[in-house]
C-alpha cells in the first residue's frame, strides 16, 4: 500500500450518507442510551485517529463537553503525532482529558515474556487501555463509549475485550469510509480525517498495509456482501477478484467469535441468550 | 354512516419505556389530557404503547387481560375522546397477542390482534406472540373504522378487506424502527411508509391515520413521521421525524363521499372476480403433487 488512501475517492454512492440525519440519530442515540440507564457521562480512549475523534465529537454534542472525558493512553512507542492530534480534538471540543502512559505496566509484564511478538504486545496494550477506561468509568460514574466501526467489527480488526469492549457504540454500523464522510462533515480536524489509519501499536503501523487492502475497496465489497447479500459469482460480476472475495469472506467468518458472547455449554432448559432473552434496555 | 361532519383527530407520536407499563400508563394520561384540551375526538397511540416494542421474554410479564385494572382506567380516559391504545393481550388460553384496543365513551369497542407478525431481519415477533386471525371493521360515532398494526399494512389484503367492509378510516398504530441511511434527508423506512400510506388513502378512498412512535430501544431508533392521509392521498398532517409530537388534523368526513363520486374505485371493485381468482390460485396451489 504505497498510496495514502484515507479518503473515498471516487465516492461509492451506496455508502454515501446524509450527514445531518446520521448526526441527529447518533447524537440522540448517545443521549438516550446513556441517560435512560441512569448515567450522564461517558469516558473514551482518544487515540488521535478518526474513529475516536468522531465518537468524542458526537458525545460532546450529545451530553455536553463537561460530560465527556477523553483518556490519552500512549505507550512509549506511540507516534507523537497521535498525541498532538488527540489534543487538537480535546481543545476543539472543550472536553476534559487525562493522559496515562501505559508503558510501565506493559513493560513490567512483558519483562517476564521478552519473546512476545508485536501482535501479542499490541493486544495486551488494547486490553490495558480497556481496564483503565472501565476503572475510570467507575470512578467518574460514566459509561465507556465504544469507537469500533463496522469494517473493523466485520473483519475482526480489533482486540476482543480490548478496544472492542464498550457499553455503547455509536459507530458500529458505519463503515470506515462512512466514518470519514461523517467526520469530515462534522468538522473533525482535517489532518485526522486525512491521515492514513493506524492502530498505532508499533511505529509506522498502517491498518491498510496490515490488512492487505484499502478500506475504500473492502468497504465496497462488504456493502455488497453483508448489506446486499450478493453471492460470490455476483461479486465477481461486479468486478471483485475472486481470491479477494474469498479472503474477506473467510476473515469475516473466522472473526465471528469476537462479535459474540462466550459460548455457554447448554445444560438447563433456560440458558442465557438462548431461551433467556431480554432486551438490554429492560425497564428503560 | 358517512354523511359528513368533522372529526378532530390526533396522533400521539410518543416515546415509550421498554417494559415499564406503569410509567407508560401515566404517559397515556398526560397525552389524553393534552388531547382533551386540544378538543380532539380521537387520539391514536402507537403500537404496544403500554409496553414498548422489543419485549422478547418480557411479553408475558407485560401482558394484560381484558379484565385488567389498566383497561378500566383506559376506558375511563376514553369518556370524552376515543382512544386507540397498544397492549400485549393475554387470552384465557394463555396466548399473547400484539393488540390495539379501540375505546370510546368509557367502553372497549374493538380489539385488533396483529395478523402479520414480522419475524425476519431485526424482528422476532412470532417467537413470542400469537398471530391474530381477524380483519374486522367496527362502527364508531363518526363512521366505520378498522385497525391494522404496523406490519399488517405491508400485506395488501388487510387494507383491501377493510375497504370492502366500507371503512371511512383505517388506523395504523406502528413501532417502526428506522433504517436505511442514504444521502436522502429521511430514512428509507420513512420514505417507504409515506408511499404505502398515501397509496392506501388514494387507492381505497379512505382516511388513513399512521401513528409511529419515537425513542430508542437497544440502539434501534423509532423514526416517528406520523401522518394523516386524506381519501385522495393528500397528506393532511405530518409530524416531524424523531421528535415527540401531537399531530392533529380535522377530517372533513364529507370528503369521502365527494372522493368516491369523483373516483368510484370502491363502487367498481369486483369482489366476485377477486374471490373467484383467489379460489383458483388456492386450488392450484393445494393440488400441486409435491
Amino acid at each position: 500500500m504505497s498510496e495514502p488512501a484515507a479518503r473515498t475517492d471516487p465516492p461509492f454512492a451506496p455508502l454515501a450518507i446524509n450527514v445531518p440525519l446520521v448526526r441527529k440519530i447518533l447524537v440522540r442515540f448517545i443521549q438516550n442510551e446513556v441517560r435512560k440507564v441512569g448515567f450522564e457521562r461517558v469516558v473514551l480512549g482518544l487515540s488521535g485517529g478518526v474513529d475516536s475523534s468522531l465518537a468524542a465529537r458526537l458525545a460532546a454534542e450529545a451530553l455536553g463537553p463537561a460530560a465527556v472525558k477523553a483518556f490519552l493512553l500512549p505507550y512509549r512507542g506511540s507516534d507523537p503525532r497521535s498525541r498532538a492530534d488527540a489534543m487538537a480534538v480535546v481543545e476543539q471540543l472543550g472536553i476534559s482529558c487525562q493522559e496515562i502512559d501505559i508503558s510501565p505496566q506493559i513493560d513490567s509484564y512483558f519483562a517476564r515474556f521478552p519473546e512476545a511478538d508485536q501482535r501479542r504486545r499490541g493486544n495486551k496494550m488494547a486490553r490495558e487501555r480497556m481496564t483503565i477506561l472501565y476503572d475510570q468509568s467507575w470512578a467518574w460514574r460514566a459509561l465507556v463509549l465504544g469507537t469500533s466501526n463496522k469494517t473493523e467489527l466485520l473483519l475482526g480488526y480489533g482486540t476482543i475485550y480490548g478496544d472492542m469492549a464498550s457499553a455503547i457504540n455509536p459507530l458500529g454500523d458505519l463503515y470506515k469510509t462512512q466514518v470519514w464522510e461523517l467526520a469530515e462533515g462534522l468538522g473533525v480536524p482535517t489532518q485526522i480525517v486525512q491521515k492514513a489509519p493506524t492502530a498505532d501499536l508499533w511505529a509506522g503501523q498502517s491498518d491498510e498495509t496490515e490488512l492487505g487492502f484499502q478500506y475504500r475497496v473492502v468497504d465496497r465489497l462488504l456493502y455488497y456482501l453483508i448489506d446486499r447479500r450478493y453471492r460470490v459469482a455476483e461479486l465477481e460480476a461486479e468486478g471483485f477478484d475472486r481470491r479477494f472475495v474469498e479472503q474477506v469472506v473467510r476473515t469475516v467468518r473466522d472473526n465471528q467469535y469476537k462479535r459474540r458472547l462466550p459460548v455457554i455449554a447448554k445444560l438447563s432448559s433456560r440458558t442465557i441468550d438462548r431461551e433467556f432473552r431480554y432486551p438490554r434496555d429492560w425497564g428503560h | 354512516m358517512t354523511g359528513g361532519g368533522r372529526l378532530r383527530v390526533g396522533l400521539a407520536q410518543m416515546d415509550v419505556s421498554l417494559g415499564d407499563r406503569e410509567r407508560n400508563l401515566a404517559r397515556h394520561r398526560e397525552w389524553v389530557d393534552r388531547a382533551t384540551q386540544a378538543g380532539l375526538e380521537l387520539l391514536v397511540f402507537p403500537e404496544l404503547s403500554l409496553t414498548g416494542y422489543f419485549l422478547k421474554d418480557l411479553v408475558p410479564d407485560m401482558a394484560i387481560t381484558l379484565e385488567a385494572a389498566e383497561l378500566r382506567e383506559l376506558e375511563a380516559l376514553s369518556r370524552d375522546c376515543d382512544l386507540v391504545v397498544g397492549a400485549v393481550l393475554e387470552e384465557s388460553d394463555r396466548r399473547y397477542f400484539n393488540a390495539s384496543l379501540y375505546l370510546s365513551g368509557g367502553e372497549l369497542v374493538h380489539v385488533h390482534r396483529k395478523v402479520y407478525l414480522p419475524t425476519y431481519g431485526m424482528f422476532d415477533e412470532h417467537r413470542y406472540l400469537a398471530a391474530g386471525d381477524r380483519i374486522r371493521s367496527f362502527p364508531t360515532r363518526y363512521g366505520r373504522a378498522g385497525i391494522l398494526i404496523c406490519e399488517d399494512i405491508w400485506h395488501l389484503s388487510t387494507a383491501y378487506v377493510l375497504s370492502l367492509e366500507g371503512v371511512d378510516l383505517i388506523i395504523c398504530p406502528s413501532a417502526s424502527p428506522g433504517r436505511g441511511v442514504t444521502t436522502d434527508e429521511r430514512l428509507g423506512t420513512a420514505e417507504s411508509y409515506g408511499l404505502v400510506c398515501r397509496t392506501y388513502g388514494q387507492f381505497l378512498t379512505t382516511f388513513f391515520l399512521y401513528c409511529n412512535r419515537v425513542g430508542y430501544e437497544d440502539g434501534a431508533n423509532f423514526w416517528g413521521g406520523s401522518m394523516v392521509i386524506g381519501p385522495n392521498g393528500d397528506v393532511l398532517a405530518q409530524a416531524e421525524d424523531a421528535d415527540e409530537a401531537l399531530a392533529t388534523a380535522t377530517l372533513d368526513l364529507g370528503e369521502i363521499r365527494r372522493e368516491r363520486l369523483a373516483n368510484p374505485l370502491l363502487r367498481d371493485e369486483r369482489l366476485e372476480v377477486t374471490i373467484t381468482e383467489l379460489r383458483r390460485v388456492w386450488h392450484e396451489r393445494t393440488r400441486r403433487p409435491y
